[in-house]
């Protein structure tokens, strides 16, 4: 109902989360949990993007790299700083988790950022079995490395013994908040700048501010290219934060 | 006439969530601005806290970004 007055009164000629359909590729039936869709292929383009720049682009193992290999070095030597830095020598050893996150998020970013292409990082259901395979991954290191210990990450023991609980009941509703603000950032950030895209592709049918509205188009979508790198690298760091809070969980 | 009282609130109650991406707006801004204050201050500490510096723009920003769901939710979940 809200659907069809807001599509209506706004005079839009296309809805601005038309974008964001899931459609089967091969014929009109329903979708179940096998059927190959849009989202299935853009999620496979991402992995064989990944998988063109590290196989592909550092074959040669050249000594001074080609452009494709060096692009994989930066990366490379990027993440495997920022998981240093956060979660210290130990958290190294959980490195290939982290890059190919960060891997998989900034592909699937920047190929929703092609006009007419699928952004598989808007969809909260993708996003959210990412963050919560975060969350269940970091709470069972934390788990298995520190036993109970671990339960000293909700006990802030330099704390005011009068305050202990009152912030222990805080800290465990915002450790459980943690999954969904994780997962629901991501798509959230994504998914709002690719509808405010298409509200101002509608703007764009009007012959008076069309110019307007091609401008504004071409500045939000700058925006969004920074918006797909940074969003990939906060939720990256985010997961080496948690991390590092399940490997170091006394303070 | 019931229904379009119901399709009022839900367009007030999405402009009302609207304030809390304003809001948002601000703490970002707080932070972004605090950080750059820092950093003009004592330049050779700003490269090891830009880490510090996103991870508290994420946090500002995660909950401006639940309002615009909420707003969202109201357009066209509801």
């Amino acid at each position: 109902m809200a659907e069809e007055a807001h599509g209506e009164s706004t005079g839009l000629v296309f809805h601005p989360l038309d974008q964001f359909k899931i459609h089967p590729l091969f014929g009109d039936g329903p979708i179940h949990w096998y059927t190959i869709t849009n989202v299935t292929l853009w999620m496979a383009i991402a992995v064989v993007g990944i998988v063109a720049l590290f196989v592909f682009g550092s074959r040669g193992r050249a000594i001074v790299p080609t452009r494709t290999q060096s692009i994989g070095e930066l990366i490379y030597g990027f993440i495997y700083k920022m998981v240093e830095d956060v979660t210290g020598k130990d958290g190294v050893k959980y490195f290939p988790y982290i890059m190919t996150l960060f891997l998989f998020i900034l592909f699937a970013n920047f190929l929703g950022l092609i006009p007419m292409s699928f952004t598989t990082t808007s969809h909260i259901a993708v996003t959210a079995v990412l963050g919560f395979g975060v969350f269940l991954t970091v709470t069972l290191i934390g788990l298995y490395k520190h036993g109970l210990h671990f339960l000293g990450l909700f006990w802030m023991s330099d704390a005011p013994a009068i305050l202990r609980p009152i912030i222990a009941i805080i800290e465990v509703i915002s450790y459980f908040v943690r999954p969904v603000s994780h997962s629901i950032r991501l798509a959230g950030n994504i998914m709002a700048g690719h509808a405010v895209i298409k509200v101002f592709a509608g703007f764009a049918a009007i012959a008076l501010i069309s110019p307007v509205s091609i401008l504004a188009i071409t500045a939000i979508y700058g925006l969004e290219v920074l918006v797909a790198g940074i969003q990939a690298y906060v939720f990256t760091i985010l997961t080496c934060v948690y991390l590092k809070d399940a490997l170091h969980p006394g303070h | 006439m019931e229904g379009d009282i119901a399709q009022l609130g839900q367009f007030v109650g999405a402009g009302l969530a609207a304030i809390g991406s304003g809001a948002a707006a601000i703490g970002v801004g707080h932070v972004a601005g605090n950080y750059l204050a820092g950093a003009l201050r004592n330049p050779s500490a700003a490269a090891s806290q830009t880490a510090t510096l996103f991870i508290g723009l994420a946090f500002a920003e995660a909950l401006g970004i639940f309002s615009f769901l909420v707003a969202l939710l109201l357009m066209f979940a509801v």
